[in-house]
């Protein structure tokens, strides 16, 4: 690991200026992913600003739905009484993801800013645009079975491995970010990015930006839901597809449709052709196969991956049966 | 190049205080065996993908060895060390003793400490449900079976379960 000075921040503030003027400085909460990136030198940061001590894990039911604090571990937002009942998706995505020492730590804005586990990025002797932009990738030619098969670039095909924000994308969660420049509230849909030409930027938070809080609407999905996730083990591995599906359904028919797939692209895929044909249809197994089907003609797999579109259809279908089957 | 300058650390360890001087970069787990002599907590992966670090923190489990020891401070540790009473085990340790949890024994005190945590997390009574919730620790020698056995047969010690 390489050499840094340590700083715990006592105030929002400070915090912010602690990483603001110097830009391989980074804050650091649960560190579970931030530590394992420092021990093999893919993250080099000079300063630790230390945020554990802010009071921002607080998380709270109000009239227009759920306020969760940033520094509020995994583990205590999946049991949270207030998220079993009222958006259990999101809990059933959380415990979908690591072990439950890591969601002991981990917090929720760290799980945000959560980077690949592209094999290649986390090799420091392997070309990755993502690491070391313009170095190349060495993916796209390379042993590409975990990568992504939507809106990857000719720069990176890396996929975002967490689960808890596919379930955040499906809620329409918007992100809530303290800055040198103020405050500023930015939908999760539009929080991670593309790869495109600068795939070193995983999502559109600046330097100086720091997650306050996570803010959830009202929501409609706390009956007809399902987090379906497929990995190579049963437990504590990383998505190879995952698909977060909630309903509304009302007399037989869908009023609102949420799909949200993870492990096939660089951010969280919402599946906003498939939740287009699941309103105003049936609940069946044939309305959920046309909606699979539509989601995966953009599908682009790599030499490794091409399972995954196929694996992406029936997980999306399975998810689906699995929701109606809820009620 | 930044020097990472010794930190003065006050951390409470199974009850007791120790002061510290320690660079930053040290984890947790390197303070518990390097710098206080606990060496019960084991070093495993050292990238918390196998749980033989497991401490508890504040009565939670967590892995040590992903995380700076300078961030503790101001809370309980508690490691494998301070289960047992004299010669009296913990009835985990017992149950691991009792159901064969463990071969040849690195593991053993994480699994044993991710237990004892995920009894106090409110521990659930079907068999596969306890291996999911144990899914953060890893078996070289295989002895899940009788890890589960020990886990059950404690939680049904339990008054209140």
């Amino acid at each position: 690991m390489k050499p840094f000075s340590y700083v715990r921040a006592t105030n929002q503030n400070t915090a912010i200026q602690g990483v603001a003027d110097r830009q391989s400085a980074k804050f650091i909460a649960g560190g579970t992913n931030l530590i394992d990136l420092m021990k093999v030198e893919v993250a080099q940061p000079d300063r630790l600003v230390d945020i554990t001590q802010l009071p921002l894990s607080e998380i709270e039911i109000n009239s227009d739905g759920l306020r969760i604090g940033a520094l509020a571990r995994n583990s205590d937002l999946a049991y949270n009484p207030e998220v079993r009942s009222h958006y259990p998706l999101l809990s059933q995505a959380i415990l979908a993801g690591a072990s439950p020492q890591l969601r002991n730590m981990a917090t929720v804005g760290g799980n945000l800013m959560q980077r690949t586990r592209c094999y290649y990025f986390m090799d420091i002797a392997a070309p990755c645009n993502k690491r070391d932009p313009g170095a190349g990738c060495a993916a796209i030619e390379g042993y590409n079975r975990i990568h992504a098969i939507f809106g990857a670039s000719d720069k990176c095909i890396a996929t975002h491995p967490s689960d808890m924000c596919v379930g955040l994308a499906a809620l329409d969660a918007k992100v809530r970010v303290a800055g040198s420049n103020g405050d500023r509230i930015i939908p999760i849909a539009d929080f991670h990015r593309l790869p495109g030409d600068i795939p070193e930027r995983d999502t559109v938070l600046e330097q100086d930006e720091l997650i306050v809080a996570i803010d959830l609407p009202n929501s409609p999905f706390a009956k007809n839901y399902h987090y379906l996730k497929v990995r190579d083990r049963a437990s504590y591995a990383f998505a190879l597809v995952s698909v977060a599906a909630a309903l509304e359904i009302e007399n037989g028919t869908i009023k609102a449709a949420r799909i949200a797939l993870g492990g096939v692209a660089h951010k969280p895929w919402r599946a906003f052709v498939a939740e287009d044909i699941l309103v105003g249809a049936k609940p069946t197994e044939e309305t959920f196969a046309a909606a699979a089907t539509a989601t995966i003609r953009e599908a682009k797999p790599y030499r490794h991956n091409q399972f995954k579109v196929e694996m992406a259809k029936r997980a999306i279908v399975r998810a689906l049966i699995n929701a109606t089957e809820k009620s | 190049m930044v020097n990472s300058d010794n930190l003065n650390l006050l951390l409470k360890v199974n009850g007791t205080q120790h002061t510290l001087q320690i660079d930053p970069r040290v984890t947790l787990l390197d303070a518990l065996r390097e710098k206080i002599g606990l060496t019960g907590t084991k070093k495993g992966c050292d990238r918390g993908q196998c749980g033989a670090c497991t401490v508890l923190v504040d009565g939670r489990r967590i892995n040590s060895c992903l995380t700076l020891a300078v961030m503790y401070q101001e809370t309980e540790i508690t490691t494998i060390e301070e289960l047992a009473k004299g010669d009296e085990l913990h009835p985990m340790q017992a149950a691991f003793i009792k159901h064969d949890g463990f071969q040849c024994g690195y593991c053993t005190p994480g699994q044993i400490m991710s237990a004892v945590g995920l009894l106090a997390e409110g521990c659930p009574s079907d068999d596969a449900e306890i291996k999911e919730c144990m899914s953060g620790n890893i078996c070289r020698c295989s002895a899940y079976p009788g890890i589960v056995a020990a886990i059950q047969e404690v939680r049904q010690m339990q008054p209140n379960l």
